[in-house]
């Protein structure tokens, strides 16, 4: 039972599969092979990391563990081994006794995986009840056990609420929980940090390896993150257009990638800083005080604030990125600049131009000069028009060019977003990922904008993909004199990439910084929380992250009127924190939101570092 | 644009197939029967009345003696055509209405959804009936009433699929840029939504010749000397005890039409296909 020549030999082997083919059949008879020749083992307890972009299979190799294929591909193998159990040789109805009893999966997305209109207990319990494990009662002592190991806040009573009612961080450790209840032999689990935010990451990822641990399962971790997966993994097997590249410990792979692939994947995910951009000194867009949200505005304030106070001014040429994680009011930024969103108090100026707010009394030259790529290209592009549609429409409707003047500028376009012509008769689906987002990219330029807001165009791309199109932005913006927004989640990119960062946090600007600057490091103590949080490709970071100072204990109520991350600060005064709202701290080149004075606060390390790793 | 819809046809599933020729045929009936009946519908062919099928007169007579297969051949058209008419002027009214309703928004859309909803209430043969009885039948007036009708359902399904295509980021862009109503309706949002609207109105168009039969048979529908299939139905109620083909033919005509017409539907609904 023991696979040749591996350093896992000597160990028990309780997952293995060999000679693994997976393909679909097409309606015409044709046979697609989307998953060849994979061979794998992980000895017990151990957890084997499938890293790849979209589309390499590794999700497809993870489900075939449980016997289970999409869109009615078939699995072939020579061996599918769990445990005792041959996978590859089971019945339809044995599968269904293995599937969430013996093999459990975590799927990306606890809040798309839980039924909305029942507790969280009554599901997580579910597996035991359907495979008649147990009776409710000892059920419900063994949920509670888990969310106790899983660090859940009151595990007596967070079962009685519904999905909606906790946090998206704890909704996918509840979703451990119910993978583990049955105490499977393997546990798949499916990029399950992916649709968090990066703080929230940390600590999922610390309960869920401590949880591992303890259950002692065996496991496979899919993701397309290497620093993620250096902190949770034993093993890493690369993937590559459905065959694997390398298999090796983690170790070996991070400090040695045998293949080029390998190589470039880590190169990818580790930005380069940019040169400083010789941004013009005049300012082109300046937004001052400006308060947005949604609902009835009475006062200037409306009925739901997103933004408050927000101010910041960008060069002609330069790079402002914006960070923050979900809901903290960067795309609202955004629409607010654009028009979209009328904003309730403060202006937007275009060089000297005051901006109406509300699109609709905006000029048509003043519409042209900001632009917007939206996050998604998928539903960014009509897929009813095909690329020379798109292209064209606003060639037509900002310069009135048609007819052989149109189709020289598009040509034109396409070189500059480097995609070859033949592309103008596709439709959007039609395109792959990055060729989407190059097409939205050049649709926002044909306007020729003097600012481009570029809103999270990178995250849903893979690492390889967003790199070059972060080239490309970098290059058009400096070549072209364009002020480019960046609107991120990603502060190691957004640092490398921009010459200004601006940190929003609740709707607040907590820092805002040049370049110049960075070399000092980072102040808040929220941006330092966000630099912390990025995990870097060490397998060291997690547990070092975990001895560094936790975050105070969220306080539940939280005044409009005090400082929005005092629930979460770990540097909070009592007596000024908790009484008025932090007043903001000037020096040349950086501002903070803080009653700490700039001596106070600790910096992050040596500025940002992004993914530093041991390979140096 | 043929090579798209040959490439369609091929994957049609068997009933599709099945339905697209019943559906070609009553098509062909409606624009042809005339040249090809063998007698005037109004000649009277043969003395007996209901008498069967025959040599001669391939589906017998009605109950005055006149031919059945030129009276079928005649009436088909107004059957067809009335309902794909009032089908596709209830489409085009309902959906415009609908793009206009979701694009606006605001009080625009709460009015028309909420005139919609008060025509929904009031059920289809009332509404036939009382203006019929007021202003008197005629096939214009038909046309209308039966269009009428069928908008509400036609706004809901379209302002469904309008709303949900507005919220799409592509619709976004073209409001960033600056776009009008007009262009974002017709540019933007319709081709997206062809698809289903296309299906619906085939389907509006089964439930207006079920409503045009419906009136017919009560009389309020196409008038004499003029007869569509429903009429067809109802002059011949008298053959029922005897099962003359007379009445069997128009009421089985109704049926295949409708029956054809909904096979067809169901196998171009995306995802019916294999």
């Amino acid at each position: 039972m023991s696979v040749a020549g591996r350093d896992i030999a000597a160990k028990e082997i309780a997952v293995e599969v060999r000679g693994l083919d997976i393909a679909v059949h097409e309606a015409s008879g044709n046979r697609i092979p989307i998953v060849r020749d994979i061979s794998f083992a992980i000895p017990r307890g151990e957890v084997l990391a499938l890293i790849g972009e979209s589309g390499s299979g590794k999700t497809t190799i993870a489900l075939a563990l449980m016997g289970y294929s999409r869109f009615g591909a078939d699995i072939a193998a020579d061996v599918i081994r769990v445990g005792d159990m041959r996978i590859d040789k089971m019945s339809r109805s044995e599968l269904t006794r293995v599937r969430g009893r013996r093999v459990s999966y975590i799927a990306q997305s606890a809040a798309s995986g839980f039924n909305p209109s029942r507790t969280i207990l009554s599901q997580v319990i579910e597996p035991l009840l359907v495979h008649r494990l147990a009776d409710r009662k000892t059920a419900e002592a063994r949920a509670v056990e888990l969310f106790a190991s899983l660090a859940l806040p009151s595990p007596e009573t967070i079962g009685s609420r519904y999905p909606h009612q906790v946090s998206g961080g704890q909704l996918q450790r509840v979703m451990v929980a119910m993978a583990l209840i049955t105490e499977p032999e393997l546990v798949i689990l499916d990029e399950p940090t992916t649709a968090l935010d990066v703080t929230t990451q940390v600590e999922v990822l610390k309960t869920i390896k401590l949880a591992m641990k303890q259950s002692g399962a065996t496991a496979i971790y899919v993701s397309h993150d290497l620093a993620v997966v250096a902190q949770v993994a034993d093993r890493i097997a690369v993937l590559k257009d459905g065959t694997m590249c390398e298999e090796g410990s983690v170790e070996q792979i991070l400090n040695a990638p045998a293949s080029e692939y390998t190589r470039s994947l880590m190169a990818a995910a580790q930005p380069e800083a940019r040169p400083d951009a010789q941004a013009a000194p005049d300012n082109v867009l300046t937004v001052s005080s400006i308060t947005a949200g949604y609902g009835r505005i009475r006062d200037g304030m409306p009925a739901k604030p997103v933004l408050r106070d927000v101010s910041f001014s960008i060069r002609r040429g330069a790079a402002l990125g914006v960070i923050g994680e979900s809901g903290s009011g960067k795309s609202t930024l955004a629409r607010v600049i654009a028009g979209l969103l009328p904003a309730a108090q403060g202006d937007v100026m275009l060089g000297d131009e005051v901006l109406p707010r509300a699109m609709a009394r905006r000029s048509r030259e003043q519409l042209r000069r900001v632009q917007i790529v939206f996050q998604h290209a998928d539903t960014a592009l009509n897929p009813a028009q095909t690329v020379r549609e798109i292209l064209a429409r606003p060639l037509a409707f900002y310069h009135g060019l048609k007819g052989p003047a149109a189709d020289a500028r598009v040509a034109e376009l396409l070189d500059l977003i480097q995609l070859p012509t033949d592309v103008l008769a596709r439709r959007s689906s039609e395109l792959s990922g990055g060729q989407k987002q190059r097409v939205n990219l050049a649709r926002a330029l044909a306007a020729e904008p003097d600012v481009l807001i570029c809103d999270e165009v990178t995250s849903a791309l893979d690492t390889v993909v967003a790199a070059a199109i972060l080239d490309l932005i970098d290059d058009l913006r400096r070549n072209l004199g364009i002020a480019t927004i960046f609107i991120s989640h990603d502060i190691s990119n957004a640092h490398a990439f921009c010459d200004d960062l601006l940190v929003l946090y609740a709707g607040s600007v907590v820092e805002l910084v040049s370049r110049a600057r960075f070399s000092e490091g980072l102040h808040h103590p929220y941006t330092r929380l966000l630099v912390d949080s990025v995990p870097e490709m060490d397998t060291g970071w997690l547990a070092r992250r975990s001895a560094a100072d936790a975050p105070a204990i969220a306080r539940d109520a939280i005044s409009p009127a005090l400082c929005p991350f005092l629930p979460r600060c770990s540097q909070a005064i009592v007596g000024a924190c908790d009484t008025e709202w932090p007043p903001r701290r000037e020096r040349d080149g950086q501002s903070i939101l803080c009653h700490r004075d700039w001596g106070e606060l600790r910096p992050s390390g040596h500025g940002v570092q992004g993914r530093t790793t041991v390979m140096s | 644009m043929t090579g798209r819809i040959f490439a369609a046809l091929r994957t049609l599933p068997a009933s599709g197939r099945i339905g697209l020729a019943l559906v070609i045929l009553w098509l062909l009936i409606a624009a042809l029967g005339p040249v090809i009946a063998p007698h005037s519908p109004g000649a009277f062919v043969d003395e007996s009345v209901f008498s069967g099928m025959s040599r001669e007169l391939w589906l017998g007579t009605d109950y005055l003696g006149r031919d059945v297969l030129s009276r079928l051949l005649w009436g088909a058209r107004y059957t067809v055509f009335l309902a794909l008419g009032a089908a596709m002027l209830a489409v085009v009214t309902g959906t415009s209405l609908a793009l206009v309703a979701a694009i606006r928004g605001g009080w625009i859309d709460e009015v028309l959804s909420r005139s919609m909803d008060t025509l929904t209430s009031i059920p289809s043969k009332i509404f036939a009936l009382v203006l019929v009885a007021a202003f008197g039948s005629s096939l214009v007036l038909l046309l209308v009433i039966m269009a009428v009708i069928y908008v509400p359902g036609n706004f809901r399904i379209a302002r469904a699929l309008a709303v949900n295509l507005i919220s799409l980021d592509f619709v976004q862009v073209a409001r960033a840029r600056g776009e009008g109503t007009a262009y974002i309706a017709w540019r933007e949002i319709l081709p997206n939504m062809i698809h289903p609207l296309m299906a619906d109105m085939g389907l509006r168009f089964v439930f207006v010749v079920l409503l045009l039969s419906g009136l017919s048979f009560l009389g309020l529908g196409v008038q004499p000397p003029l007869a569509d299939l429903g009429s067809l139905v109802r002059e011949n109620i008298s053959g029922l005890s005897e099962g003359a083909s007379a009445i069997i033919v128009p009421a089985i005509a109704i049926a295949t039409l409708t029956v054809g017409a909904n096979l067809l539907i169901d196998a171009l609904k995306p995802g019916a296909r294999s």
